[in-house]
């Protein structure tokens, strides 16, 4: 099987890479690329775990090919952090509240609330509900998450505020 | 690696991708690939070859004429959502793709893929259904428009020739006066529907039924007009008796018995989302002649 030349922005950063027409985006970013920030869970589009920026859209890179993000611009959970190292609101949110247990959804789900504030910066919790609703935690029951998201969202807005 | 080997063809033009559904045995399209992603990578499908039509130009448009709304190819189910034209013009297609699935499949999923993949719970099938609707395809043999109520054959099938590709779907205009509404019932949001209807229902000047044009998914081997129920409707004052007595006539179409939902639970789900699609729609209606 003949692999294929594939080149994409990861977290900011140009990459390359020899890959199989049939590697999932997901299998690259952590087989190839070594960021295993990203998490396997259902390989389906069920779980969320794997959802990652793909062009500024949320999707699950364990339901597309890498060659389908051939010249895209990805974002994973490692490049959530600011630019410093220090965590980002999000990140800290999650650990304030206890937003996470076993933390195996919470790459997913971080990735998945830093696009939902970027699409609605001041969200209902019905919206986070339902904005997060492709990303499947077994263990927090949802409530510190949403939480987490909420106080992230207010966090940011006064940050912003800051700023201006 | 999950998927079996495949040959991947990344066409540039409809014609190229058509050419490669003939050069090989067994092949899909991929389009937004949430549907086929998945079945390549459980092995369900193992197709020689896969062809990308991703980066085909053109086949990314909405196009609304007349209340009509036509869209291509790759148009996401997202981009139908959040298209302010095309929910001007047709506000029943935002309330059914608000069911299918969640955003992030949403972003990268299409509308054509949904019709071509033709999951008989599947949201926007049934709508096109309902609405009368047409995909166009292409093949060797050229093109040609096939009405909904000739392409879903079974679960997962249409009548399409294996040559052949979906280039756009097309939504008729709801008529004038007319109420709409999709309702489902799923077991968490964004699942597939245990059932869903879409109901359109113009009311005549009398304020009886005029016409009416209901579809389901989920209760049969494919999407289904309800021919029985619209006809009980009809001329009706659409009380709620007259709602109701016309919903059960469901029953005999309802023929999908998975374990989750047997046949006497999803019948009496059907019904009532019926009850509840219609009196949605026959609001609606009242609302616009307001």
């Amino acid at each position: 099987m003949s692999k294929m030349h594939v080149k994409m922005t990861v977290n900011g950063k140009p990459v390359e890479g020899l890959a199989e027409p049939r590697t999932l985006l997901i299998h690259f970013l952590r087989e190839d690329l070594n960021l295993t920030g990203p998490h396997i869970g259902c390989d389906t589009s069920h779980c969320g775990a794997c959802t990652v920026d793909l062009d500024g859209k949320s999707v699950k890179s364990c339901t597309v090919f890498v060659a389908q993000a051939n010249g895209a611009e990805v974002t994973t959970i490692e490049g959530i952090a600011n630019p410093d190292g220090t965590l980002h609101a999000l990140q800290e949110a999650f650990r304030e509240h206890h937003g996470l247990q076993c933390g195996f959804c919470t790459p997913g789900m971080i990735t998945r609330a830093h696009r939902l504030l970027q699409e609605n910066p001041n969200p209902t919790e019905a919206e986070i509900r339902m904005g997060i609703s492709g990303n499947l935690c077994r263990c927090t029951g949802y409530q510190n998450i949403v939480k987490s998201i909420t106080a992230a969202a207010e966090q940011l807005a006064s940050m912003k505020e800051a700023a201006e | 690696m999950k998927p079996a080997r495949f040959e991947y063809v990344a066409a540039k033009t409809v014609a190229e991708a058509i050419d490669a559904r003939s050069s090989f045995d067994d092949t899909v399209i991929l389009a937004g690939g949430q549907s086929l992603i998945p079945m390549l990578n459980y092995r369900v499908a193992q197709p020689d070859a896969v062809i990308d039509i991703n980066r085909v130009p053109g086949l990314d448009t909405i196009s609304v004429d007349n209340g009509a709304v036509r869209v291509g190819a790759l148009v996401r189910h997202r981009q139908l959502e959040l298209s302010a034209e095309a929910f001007a013009a047709h506000p029943l297609l935002r309330e059914a793709l608000d069911n299918v699935a969640h955003i992030p499949i949403r972003n990268r999923g299409t509308i054509c893929g949904s019709i071509a993949h033709a999951d008989a719970a599947a949201e926007m099938p049934a709508v096109l259904v309902c609405l009368d609707g047409f995909v166009t395809a292409q093949g060797s043999g050229g093109e040609r428009n096939v009405p909904a109520s000739d392409l879903f054959l079974f679960h997962m099938t249409t009548t399409l020739d294996s040559d052949e590709i979906i280039t756009s779907a097309t939504f008729p205009a709801l008529p004038k006066g007319s109420g709409y509404a999709f309702e489902e019932l799923t077991r968490r949001h964004g699942d597939y529907a245990v059932a869903g209807i879409c109901a359109v229902i113009t009311p005549g000047p009398d304020g009886n039924c005029a016409s009416a044009s209901l579809s389901a998914c989920g209760i049969a081997e494919k999407p289904v007009r309800l021919s029985a129920v619209e006809a009980a409707l009809v001329g009706t004052n659409l009380s709620d008796d007259a709602v109701s007595a016309a919903a059960a006539l469901v029953d005999d179409m309802v023929t999908n018995e998975d374990d989750g939902a047997g046949g006497r639970y999803r019948r009496q789900v059907a019904r009532t989302l019926i009850t509840r699609a219609v009196a949605k729609a026959c609001q609606r209606a009242a609302q616009g002649r307001a």
